[in-house]
């Protein structure tokens, strides 16, 4: 067992090592190493599940730091939380590789992509595996690194450095939070072990398990891409799209949500944090809905989609409902990886064309895309017996169950945004008149990349079984719970099949809608704009967040560094005083060097003058005794 | 063991000297033999102090290897050596650090070799005298020594502004020195009064400690003294301006060892000869140390000068190293030594890639460069690993200092590690935004040129061999730290126990204005 | 009667005048015959130090004295001697070539 669980380490890290190092050499295959290494990877994970009694399993490989009392080993623990990441990080890595193979084809840094996609994978299964909350922050920074190399992936453009490195900063600032309560947890339970503090929560009081808390959502914030360090996320689609589609969409977003299921003791014990959590997920999932609304750009609409939907998941771990945040995780990273992927093909057919009003009628040059488009589109919109129906609502009826009927409304509303703006999507992209520029001519993306995208969509399809009630409760419910707990038993009193019904409307009044701006009146749209004009800009420009951030941090900080902390202070300051120090002793010097003037005549003099001195001074002083 | 008897240290310590008085005797045309013979004099010499690690025994804090001649017998002045588990890792990294800091000069240096390398020898024996020194006399006599060969290195071999920097760089340095000097001969005689022990030697005076007064002076005299060498703000301005002049060789020493004697004095002298003094400093050093840190960082950030850059950032980092030894607890102090261990590894190796920049461009401002990376791909690589080391990647050696700093920062005062925390961001913003400046983008057209004419290599095998040992470092000690620490935690342990003694109980009648 | 004071303060006055001497005069052989004075000035205290006290070895002195300062005379003539070969002159203000 210990050495199938490190396996699961070991490929991707030997597909990085090959394509990392021998990549000059090995290029035509590195597609074929990398994937090769991550389905290994996926099967012995498929191992691991298979070999799964309920019993959490944990093993510690070697010491990795010790010192006084800070010990860190390098362990690793499989419980139900992290199988149930772990398939579905190697699961969808799998297939995103495959994807690749066709998708980066020809690209010049092929090798290099799939290296560092190897090592992006293998961060995240550190993060998921690990049994304490140091190794997990290795992940955590690991994945971060391996995102900020994707996302600049073509370094040759100015954009995609840039917004590589905005994702890796904004990242920072989750993390120094995400270290602080790591710090506080240290401090209190004197060890990160999961366990160890896990077991010892009674010697913990409510203010000190809020701090805790908080700091490591603060952590979340920046990885979850939640409001308001959500800015990296739509600048990362800058990276390719099989990298938007794991990274951005599927795995690495979604770290924050496990990090707080992970920590749901600490959670569950703080009121205030929770409501915290909650709360600033459905900020965030109406907010980037409104976002995703206007946008033009194929994959941003997607972007903000997924900040909006990782919104969901914080309500769900926020609301006590754990295990619903990790089940709509896991749909989501199926839904969410299949809209990115074909998306992604798109793209491929288009050239890299992203804007979707020079799109339309798609959907006779490449139907496979299309279909698997709406597949997800139906997913993601809630529509029955799709996966993301059975998530969302189960989020939304237990927010509501729990006593956040606000929290419900605005998860209902941003639900109907949801249906709306994805179906705009896919009516101006695939449906309609086409608008393709001649020059453009798309065409059916080649099979390595058809067949994941239909795997994806069946998962999207059949994935929201496990949720559904059955006869021994809910089997999602209860796999996880052994690790998550149940939540608590519900406040409210509510009819099930009630919300269900408003959530299936909420669904399809979405879709009409889209249908009926885009297909049925396509005069609509301008009229509307026009209508509520502040409303629309506000929507068109992302509410002037990435200004506003620039105009309030980024520049004053570049300022203040350039203009006085470093031509003020320190030229100015302190090396001109010190250089004073050095002229001051200069100028003694020069001044006393005026006595020496070479005339023997006036040294005669001083000499004198000195000794008449110095008898004045021995006559005063009474003699010489 | 029979390397016990063996005056071990000495050799280390001289082997470098002799290598120099060979070299005199090579005629000062044949710089092939003169480069080959200095490199495996150096390579050797790393040789010889490897033993050091493996037969060190991590199990007691008494120093080891001792060696103990009477000098100057009037002053009781000792040629003592001796290592602990604190210095131990400081001699192995002067050794090691000397191999790519010789060999990257190779192409580099043109003029006037021979000295060039005679000057380097000397210096490594200044360095390692300052490590391995035990008796106090002996430490400022290699304090002194050391500064003459890199004053010449910088302002022989420096850059267009030499002088005024060596200059600079040499009266600074000496400022604190002959502040210590004076707190030295003080100690000497204040201590001789106060036990009837007249004596520099450093294990003997870190035993008793003094009445709270002179603790006081002495305390400030050398923390001057070491403050100008580490440095911590604002005694800094020297240091961008000697690293930007100094041949590389001469910045990778500069970063890699000299600064390190700075905190490593903290280290031998504040901490264990004045407890009392040293506990009521915490505030002013986290004061002061945050200020390096945040305020090194956000002066690098905008720095248009790759080496001042590099060193702003040292600035920075030394911060984190002082906070982390002044947290007074052990994690804390263990993190600070591995801070520099590491400062030396990562900020040497940055050095060197600017260095292989430099010697291909002649001019180190980012402004001047772009898309890098499609040139000179495994310079890219290489860049890129030290920039995420000096970031603080975890799984690379700056992130097991970083958070071991943090944690024993936290422990001491929740506040100081959480205003700590927060500077990462930073740290990352100032290296990436220059990797990016520099790597990314499309290359400049005259650097296509350039690429095209065979000017602009990529790494050559040289350079490519001296960059691999220092990237295992990085790995090993991001990997297995313990490697490391478990060799300290006895001596931390002492130290600590040195830094929390009561003050004894005439010292506490000082403090209440008492007179003896 | 003229007394030891008397004497005193004669001697006193010469070195006074050789002092003054060597400081306003520019020409080298004057300054020379200056410091005589104040040589000789200061010989004869030790001549009348050794009349008040009875003891001989002050009158000794002076003629040691005496004989080193004809020797420095000597020496100081040479150098006056060879600066005039070299520079035509003898007034000290031409003498600056240390000076630069």
């Amino acid at each position: 067992m210990e050495l199938v669980v490190l396996l699961i380490l070991i490929f991707p890290l030997t597909g990085f090592l090959i394509n990392g190092i021998f990549g000059r050499w090995t290029k035509p295959l590195a597609g074929v190493v990398a994937s090769a290494a991550i389905v290994s990877s996926f099967i012995m994970a498929l191992a691991v599940a298979s070999g799964y009694n309920s019993l959490p399993f944990d093993h510690i490989y070697y010491s990795w730091i010790s010192s006084a009392g800070f010990s860190v080993p390098f362990g690793l623990r499989i419980d139900s939380l992290s199988l149930t990441m772990l398939l579905v990080v190697t699961g969808v890595s799998s297939l995103v590789h495959i994807y690749s193979i066709g998708y980066m084809h020809n690209d010049e840094g092929y090798s290099r992509y799939f290296a560092f996609l190897n090592l992006f994978v293998l961060s995240m299964i550190i993060l998921i595996l690990a049994d304490n909350y140091l190794l997990m922050f290795v992940g955590w920074e690991g994945v971060g690194f391996c995102s900020y190399i994707l996302i600049g992936h073509w370094y040759k453009n100015p954009a995609p450095p840039k917004a590589g490195i905005k994702a890796f900063v904004v990242n920072r600032i989750g993390d120094a939070g995400f270290i602080i309560g790591l710090l506080f947890i240290f401090t209190h339970f004197g060890s990160l072990n999961y366990t160890a503090i896990f077991n010892n929560t009674s010697t913990l009081s409510v203010s000190l398990a809020t701090v805790i808390t908080l700091f490591l959502f603060v952590g979340a914030v920046g990885k979850s891409a939640q409001f308001p360090l959500y800015v990296w996320l739509p600048d990362a689609m800058e990276g390719p799209t099989p990298v938007s589609a794991l990274i951005h969409a599927a795995t690495m977003v979604t770290a924050g949500v496990y990090m707080v299921a992970r920590s749901h003791i600490l959670y569950s014990m703080s009121p205030i944090s929770s409501e915290v959590v909650a709360s600033i997920g459905a900020l965030t999932a109406f907010f980037a809905a409104t976002m995703a609304l206007t946008h033009t750009d194929l994959k941003r609409v997607l972007a903000y989609s997924t900040v909006s939907q990782l919104g969901y998941m914080f309500i769900g771990v926020g609301v006590g409902a754990y295990w619903a945040g990790i089940f709509h995780l896991m749909t989501h990273a199926f839904f969410k990886g299949l809209l990115f992927l074909a998306a992604g093909s798109v793209m491929h057919a288009m050239d890299g064309l992203l804007d979707m009003r020079k799109m339309g009628g798609l959907i006779k040059k490449m139907p496979h895309t299309a279909v698997v488009f709406i597949i997800g589109a139906l997913a993601i919109s809630g529509i029955p017996p799709l996966s993301g129906f059975f998530s969302k609502d189960t989020i939304l009826a237990e927010a509501l169950k729990l006593n956040h009927p606000i929290i419900w409304f605005v998860g209902v509303v941003t639900a109907f945004m949801t249906a709306f703006y994805m179906f705009r999507l896919i009516f101006l992209t695939f449906f309609g008149k086409s608008r393709v520029p001649d020059e453009y001519h798309p065409h059916e993306s080649p099979a390595v990349m058809v067949t994941p995208m239909w795997i994806l969509a069946a998962l999207s399809i059949a994935g929201g079984l496990v949720g559904l009630e059955t006869a021994h409760g809910i089997p999602m419910k209860n796999f996880l719970s052994s690790t998550l707990g149940f939540p608590p038993a519900a406040v409210v009193e509510t009819n099930d099949n009630l919300l269900m019904i408003i959530s299936v409307l909420m669904g399809i009044g979405g879709i009409f809608l889209a249908w009926l701006m885009y297909i049925a009146k396509p005069s609509l749209p301008a009229k509307l704009a026009n209508s509520v004009k502040v409303l629309y800009s506000g929507c068109k420009n992302l509410w002037w967040v990435d200004q506003i951030y620039n105009f309030l941090f980024v520049k004053p900080l570049w300022w203040v560094s350039h203009n006085f902390l470093w031509k003020v202070v320190d030229v100015k300051l302190i090396d001109a005083s010190v250089d004073d120090v050095g002229f001051l002793s200069a100028f003694t010097g020069k001044t006393f060097r005026l006595l020496q003037n070479g005339f023997i005549n006036s040294y005669v003099t001083w000499a004198s003058l000195g000794v008449v001195v110095m008898l004045g001074w021995v006559i005063y002083s009474g003699g010489i005794r | 063991m029979s390397i016990s008897n063996f005056p071990y240290l000495s050799l280390l310590l001289f082997f470098p000297l002799i290598g120099a008085i060979l070299l005199a005797f090579i005629p000062k045309k044949d710089t092939l033999i003169i480069k080959l013979f200095t490199l495996v004099w150096i390579v050797i010499e790393f040789l010889i102090s490897i033993p050091l690690y493996f037969y060190f025994n991590s199990g007691t804090y008494n120093m080891q290897f001792v060696e103990n001649y009477s000098w100057i017998k009037s002053l009781n002045i000792h040629f003592f050596l001796g290592i602990d588990g604190i210095s131990l890792f400081l001699v192995l990294l002067t050794t090691f650090l000397m191999i790519p800091a010789q060999w990257s000069t190779w192409e580099a240096i043109d003029k006037k070799v021979k000295e060039f390398n005679i000057a380097l020898l000397l210096l490594e024996t200044g360095m390692l005298g300052v490590f391995l020194a035990l008796d106090g006399f002996l430490f400022y006599v290699f304090w002194e020594f050391e500064l003459i060969p890199m004053y010449l290195l910088i302002g022989i071999w420096g850059g267009k502004f030499r002088v005024y920097a060596t200059m600079k760089f040499f009266l600074y340095t000496f400022a604190g020195s002959v502040l210590m000097l004076a707190a030295l001969m003080a100690l000497y005689f204040i201590h001789g009064h106060f036990t009837g022990i007249y004596t520099f030697n450093l294990v003997e005076l870190a035993k008793t400690p003094l009445p709270f007064k002179w603790q006081f002076w002495l305390f400030l005299a050398f923390f001057l003294a070491f403050a100008i060498k580490v440095p911590i703000w604002p005694f800094h301005t020297w240091l961008p301006w000697a690293h930007v002049e100094a041949p590389t060789a001469g910045s990778v020493l500069l970063a890699g060892v000299l600064l390190k004697m700075g905190t490593y004095g903290f280290l031998r002298f504040n901490l264990p000869m004045f407890p009392d003094m040293s506990r009521l400093f915490v505030p002013v050093i986290v004061i002061v140390g945050l200020i390096g840190v945040y305020y090194g960082a956000w002066v690098a950030m905008v720095q248009p000068d790759m080496k001042k850059l590099v060193a702003y950032s040292s600035v920075s980092h030394l911060g984190y190293s002082m906070l982390g030894m002044f947290a007074l607890n052990r994690i804390g102090m263990e993190g600070s030594i591995l801070q520099m261990i590491n400062h030396g590894i990562s900020t040497g190796a940055l050095f060197l890639i600017v260095g292989v920049i430099y010697e291909r461009m002649h001019t180190r401002l980012i402004g001047r460069y772009s898309g890098l990376a499609a040139i000179m791909p495994a310079y890219a690589v290489m860049a890129g690993i030290f920039v995420f080391s000096s970031i603080g990647l975890p799984g690379m050696n700056g992130f097991i200092g970083e958070i071991l700093i943090l944690v024993g920062v936290f422990k001491k005062n929740i506040w100081y590690g959480m205003l700590l925390a927060p500077a990462a961001i930073f740290s990352a913003t100032y290296m990436l935004v220059m990797f990016r400046r520099v790597f990314f983008h499309k290359p400049k057209p005259e650097l296509v040129e350039l690429s095209k004419q065979g000017k602009l290599k990529d790494l050559s095998l040289r350079e490519f061999s001296y960059f691999i040992p220092l990237v295992l470092l990085v790995f090993w000690i991001g990997l297995y730290p313990n490697a490391f620490l478990s060799k300290m935690h006895t001596s931390v342990n002492h130290l600590i126990s040195q830094v929390h003694r009561e003050a004894p109980a005439e010292n506490i009648s000082m403090l209440t204005g008492g007179k003896r | 009667m003229i007394g030891s004071t008397e004497y005193i303060i004669l001697l006193l006055i010469l070195l006074a005048i050789g002092t003054i001497g060597v400081i306003i005069r520019r020409n080298f052989i004057i300054i020379l015959m200056s410091l005589e004075i104040m040589l000789n000035a200061a010989s004869g205290l030790f001549v009348v130090g050794s009349g008040i006290t009875g003891n001989m070895s002050g009158q000794l002195f002076f003629l040691f004295a005496a004989a080193v300062a004809a020797a420095e005379t000597a020496v100081g003539l040479a150098i006056a001697i060879v600066i005039y070969r070299k520079k035509g002159s003898v007034e000290t203000d031409k003498f600056e070539s240390l000076r630069r």
